[in-house]
C-alpha cells in the first residue's frame, strides 16, 4: 500500500519527525528475539531511526555524543495484533466510537481505517506508556466485513505521524455478534452465504477490470479485489469450531490470505488450523469467559505455539471497561500458564510482527529495523516491574516508570 | 429444594458450626506464612481443627497427635482472600419501578452452583461480598458469603438465619449509572434529594420502632424501612457505588448526615479527596482497571488511587466486580498496586483484613491468627509475582479448590466446557451495571 503511504504523507504536514539524537540503549539483559537474551547488551540507534547496532557491551561500543540509557531489562517495542484504539475512544460515547458502522450493510470492506483514526486518543497514549510502540488498529469486530485495519507507530499528532500501512486486513466476523448489528445476517450460515456472493461478486469485477472492460468504480469491489489479489490479508474473527472451520473454508474457497482472530476454540481444531498455515491472533488472555468468548482459556496460546502455529496476542476490542486490555498485561497471563516468559514475549512482539506482515521493520532488535525500544526495571511481565522508558524509531517517547 | 422453610431455618441454623467442619485436626507445616497481622513466618506450622485455626507459628509448633500433616515445603500460605464487590452468584436486586430497595435481598437469587464461584475459589477468594447493580440509587441488600462448597444459599452465608439477622450490607449509586427516567432520578441533585427523603422517613421509623420496643413490633411492619434503620443503627453497611470526587463526597455528606456507616465501592477519583476521606474515616475499596474511561465517570482512572489513599492514611481494600475483572485474578490488584506505589503491607491486607473490616468480619476472617477461621491459600510462591500460582484454596479447615485436581482445574484456566453457559453475570456492550 505504498502509493497511499505517499499520499497521505504528501497531505500532512507534519512528518514522523527525524530522532532528535542518536540513542544507545544498556541493559543487563536485553530480549533481542533473534536469538538468546544478550547479558549486559547494547542496542544502538541511529539518526535516521533505525538499529545500527546489537551486541554485548564487550564488543559494541557506545561512540561520542549517543544519549545513553540504562534499564534491567530491554525488549523490542511491543506490537499489539489486534487493537481498535484510535477509531474506538475510552469516552465510549457515539462521537469516539468509530470501529463499527450499524447504519449500512453488513458487508463494508470499503471503510477506510485511516479515515477515522485519532492519533491524540488517550488509550493510544496509555498503550504508549506500557510499552506498546506498533498497533495494528481499525476497524473492529461486528460485521461480516466491517472495513480495512491499519498499522500505526503509538505517536504523532495525526494519522500521517502515526501511520506505517493504510491497509493492512480486512475485519471479518462470523458468529452470532454480527446478527444483533444488521437486518440481514442473522445466521451464521447466512452470513457465510452474503460473504460468499459478495466475494464472487468481486471476483467478477476483478476479472473485467484485468480485462479492460467498462464497469462503474465500486470501492468495496476494489478493496476485496485486493484481497483476492493476496495484497492484503483477512482478519477472521472466529470463536466456536463452525465459525473457526467456515473462515478455512472460505479462505480455500476465494485463495485469500487469512489470520484467525480470537478463536477461542482454537484448540478443538488445532490440526486443521495448522494445515491451512493460519497464524491466529489469540483472545486477550484475561478475556471474559462468557457467550462467544465461553471457551476462552489462559492455555490457548501454549497449546497452539506447541504445535506450531504462529501465534500473537492481543488488545482486542472491549465495549465497556476497561476500554483496551494492555497486551502486556495479557501476555503476562499467558506467560504464567504454561507459555513462559520468553515465548510469551514473542507473541506480542516478533511473532506479532510476522502475523501483521511487519517483521521486516519491527519486533525484534536486529540492525536495520526500526529503532523500537522498551527498558524495564525487571522482568517484563511481573505484576511489580516497571516499564521506564519506550522509544520509538530512536525518539525516546515516554521516561515515567508506569 | 425440597425442604420446606422449617426445614431450612433449621439446616441454615446447623451452618452455625462451620459447614462439614473437620474434626480431625489438620498441621501445615515448611511453608512461608504470612499471616498479614504480623510478619513473615519461614518454615511455619498451621494448625487448623473445626473449622478453626488453633495454632500458627514457627517450627517449633506443636503438631497434636493424630493430625493429618500436609508438607508445604517451598510453598506461602496466607490468608483466604476477600472480595469487597462482587456480582457471581447470578443473583439481582431491585427493578426499575423505584430508585431505592432497601427491602430486596440478594440473597434471594443467588444460585449456590453458579460457576462465578468456583471461578473465585480458584481465584483464593473465600469471602466475598455479593451486591446488586449499580443502575439503581439503591439496589438492594448485599450479603456476605464465605465460599464453601454449597448446595444452596445457606451453606454460603456468613450469618445463621437469613431471615432474623443482618446477612450483609446495603447497595447504594450516584453518578450516572442510576439515571433515567421518572421515578429514577435525572440528576445529582434529585438522586441526593430522594435518598435524603427516604432516610428521613427512615429515621421516623426509628423512632416509632424504639417507642413500639422493637422493629419487629412496629404495626404495619415496613420492610424498607426496617432495612434502613438496620442502616442507621450502624449494623449494615452501606457499600456505595461512587466514581468521580464530587460524587464520592456526595456519598460521605449523606454519611454524616445520617450517621451511617460507609464503605465506598470503586472510588475511581478518590485518589482526589484522599484528605478528606482519611478526615473522614471512610474506607475505599477500590478497583484495579487495566485502562481508564469504557464511561464518562471512569476517565479519572489512575494505578496510583490505592497507593495515594495508602499514603493520606485511607483504609483501602481491593475488590473485582467480577464480571468487570475476573475472580481469579484479584491478586493481581495486588501487585498492580505495589507497582503504582503501594507498600507491600497495605497491598496484601488490600486483598485480605482491610477488606473482612470492611465488611465488619475481622474477627473471623482475613488474617492468619489463632481461633479465626480456617480459610488459606496455598500459593506456590510469592503472592504478588504473576509466576505464582494458586495451588488450593481452604475454607473452614476444608479444600475447595486443588489445582492438581482436574476438575478443579478447568476453574483456573477455562477452556471449552469449563463454564456453564449463561450462568456467570453477563457483561454487554453499553450495559452500566456493575
Amino acid at each position: 500500500m505504498k502509493r497511499i503511504i505517499a499520499l497521505i504523507a504528501a497531505c500532512c504536514a507534519a512528518l514522523p519527525a527525524a530522532a532528535d539524537a542518536q540513542v544507545a540503549v544498556r541493559g543487563e539483559t536485553v530480549y533481542t528475539m533473534a536469538g538468546a537474551p544478550i547479558r549486559d547488551g547494547v542496542v544502538l540507534v541511529g539518526r535516521d531511526g533505525k538499529i545500527e547496532r546489537v551486541g554485548p557491551a564487550a564488543e559494541v561500543a557506545i561512540p561520542a555524543g549517543y544519549r545513553t540509557l540504562t534499564a534491567r531489562v530491554v525488549t523490542p517495542g511491543l506490537v499489539d495484533a489486534h487493537s481498535v484504539v484510535g477509531l474506538a475512544g475510552s469516552l465510549n460515547q457515539p462521537h469516539d466510537q468509530d470501529q463499527l458502522d450499524r447504519s449500512s450493510d453488513a458487508i463494508q470492506p470499503e471503510l477506510r481505517a485511516i479515515d477515522a483514526y485519532n492519533a491524540r486518543e488517550d488509550l493510544v497514549a496509555w498503550l504508549r506508556g506500557f510499552g506498546v510502540t506498533t498497533v495494528h488498529t481499525g476497524h473492529g469486530p461486528g460485521a461480516l466485513i466491517s472495513g480495512q485495519t491499519m498499522i500505526v507507530k503509538t505517536r504523532g499528532d495525526d494519522v500521517g505521524d502515526a501511520l506505517v500501512d493504510t491497509t493492512a486486513m480486512l475485519a471479518f466476523t462470523l458468529g452470532p455478534s454480527v446478527a444483533p448489528n444488521f437486518r440481514n445476517a442473522g445466521t451464521r450460515a447466512r452470513g457465510i452465504a452474503l460473504l460468499r456472493a459478495e466475494l464472487m461478486k468481486a471476483q467478477e469485477y476483478a476479472r473485467k477490470a484485468k480485462a479492460g472492460e467498462q464497469q462503474p468504480r465500486d470501492l468495496g469491489m476494489e478493496a476485496l479485489g485486493r484481497l483476492l489479489a493476496g495484497e492484503v490479508t483477512a482478519m477472521v474473527t472466529a470463536h466456536r469450531v463452525s465459525e473457526i472451520l467456515a473462515a478455512l473454508r472460505l479462505s480455500q474457497e476465494f485463495g485469500f490470505r487469512m489470520v484467525l482472530d480470537g478463536a477461542a476454540e482454537a484448540p478443538l481444531v488445532i490440526d486443521e488450523i495448522r494445515r491451512a498455515g493460519v497464524p491466529v491472533i489469540i483472545h486477550p488472555t484475561m478475556a471474559r469467559p462468557f457467550d462467544e468468548l465461553e471457551s476462552a482459556s489462559v492455555e490457548t496460546a501454549k497449546k497452539l505455539r506447541d504445535a506450531g502455529i504462529t501465534v500473537a496476542l492481543q488488545s482486542g476490542y472491549e465495549g465497556y471497561v476497561p476500554k483496551t486490555r494492555v497486551v502486556l498485561f495479557e501476555a503476562a497471563i499467558a506467560a504464567a500458564n504454561g507459555l513462559g516468559m520468553e515465548d510469551a514475549l514473542r507473541t506480542i512482539t516478533l511473532d506479532a510482527a510476522r502475523v501483521i506482515g511487519l517483521e521486516k521493520r519491527v519486533g525484534s532488535l536486529e540492525a536495520g529495523k526500526d529503532g523500537d525500544v522498551v527498558l524495564f526495571d525487571g522482568d517484563p511481565f511481573e505484576y511489580t516491574t516497571h516499564v521506564c522508558g519506550v522509544i520509538i524509531e530512536g525518539q525516546v517517547v515516554s521516561e515515567t516508570c508506569r | 429444594m425440597r425442604r420446606n422453610l422449617s426445614a431450612c431455618l433449621l439446616a441454615a441454623a446447623a451452618a452455625a458450626a462451620p459447614l462439614g467442619a473437620q474434626e480431625q485436626p489438620h498441621a501445615f507445616r515448611g511453608a512461608t506464612l504470612l499471616p498479614i497481622s504480623g510478619p513473615p513466618v519461614a518454615n511455619g506450622v498451621l494448625v487448623v481443627q473445626g473449622g478453626k485455626i488453633t495454632a500458627i507459628g514457627g517450627p517449633e509448633t506443636a503438631v497434636p497427635a493424630g493430625a493429618v500433616v500436609h508438607d508445604l515445603a517451598g510453598k506461602t500460605v496466607m490468608p483466604g482472600l476477600v472480595d469487597t464487590h462482587s456480582h457471581i452468584g447470578g443473583g439481582d436486586g431491585g427493578d426499575r419501578s423505584q430508585p431505592m430497595h432497601p427491602s430486596v435481598r440478594i440473597l434471594d437469587a443467588i444460585d449456590a452452583r453458579d460457576d462465578g464461584i468456583q471461578r473465585a475459589q480458584a481465584g483464593g477468594i473465600t469471602t466475598v461480598n455479593v451486591m446488586p447493580g449499580s443502575g439503581l440509587l439503591m439496589s438492594g441488600q448485599t450479603v456476605y458469603l464465605k465460599l464453601r462448597d454449597g448446595n444452596d444459599i445457606y451453606d454460603l452465608t456468613f450469618c445463621r438465619d437469613v431471615v432474623r439477622e443482618v446477612c450483609g450490607g446495603m447497595k447504594m449509586a450516584n453518578g450516572t449509572n442510576p439515571r433515567g427516567e421518572a421515578p429514577m432520578a435525572g440528576t445529582r441533585a434529585r438522586a441526593a434529594a430522594i435518598v435524603r427523603e427516604k432516610f428521613v422517613r427512615a429515621q421516623e421509623y426509628r423512632e416509632k420502632a424504639r417507642r413500639a420496643g422493637g422493629a419487629d413490633r412496629v404495626t404495619p411492619r415496613d420492610l424498607e424501612l426496617e432495612a434502613l434503620a438496620e442502616v442507621l443503627d450502624g449494623r449494615r453497611v452501606v457499600h456505595f457505588h461512587s466514581h468521580r470526587a464530587d460524587d464520592i463526597l456526595t456519598a460521605v455528606r449523606l454519611s454524616t448526615e445520617f450517621g451511617f456507616r460507609l464503605v465506598l465501592q470503586h472510588g475511581t477519583e478518590a485518589y482526589r479527596v484522599a484528605d478528606d476521606l482519611a478526615r473522614a474515616r471512610v474506607p475505599v475499596s477500590a478497583i484495579v482497571i487495566d485502562a481508564p474511561g469504557g464511561k464518562l465517570e471512569a476517565m479519572g482512572t489512575n494505578m496510583a488511587n490505592a497507593a495515594i489513599l495508602e499514603r493520606a492514611g485511607v483504609l483501602v481494600a481491593f475488590h473485582t466486580d467480577d464480571a468487570i475483572t475476573d475472580s481469579r485474578w484479584l491478586l493481581r490488584s495486588a501487585g498492580l498496586g505495589v507497582r503504582a506505589g503501594m507498600s507491600r503491607e497495605k497491598a496484601l491486607e488490600a486483598v485480605t483484613i482491610a477488606g473482612a473490616r470492611m465488611l465488619g468480619l475481622e474477627d473471623r476472617v482475613g488474617t492468619l491468627e489463632r481461633g479465626k477461621d480456617a480459610d488459606f491459600i496455598v500459593l506456590s510462591g510469592d503472592p504478588l509475582s504473576v509466576y505464582t500460582r494458586i495451588e488450593q484454596t481452604w475454607v473452614e479447615g476444608r479444600r475447595v479448590f486443588d489445582f492438581a485436581n482436574a476438575d478443579d482445574r478447568k476453574y483456573a484456566v477455562g477452556g471449552f466446557g469449563a463454564f456453564r453457559p449463561g450462568a456467570a453475570v453477563h457483561v454487554h456492550e453499553g450495559e452500566e451495571g456493575h
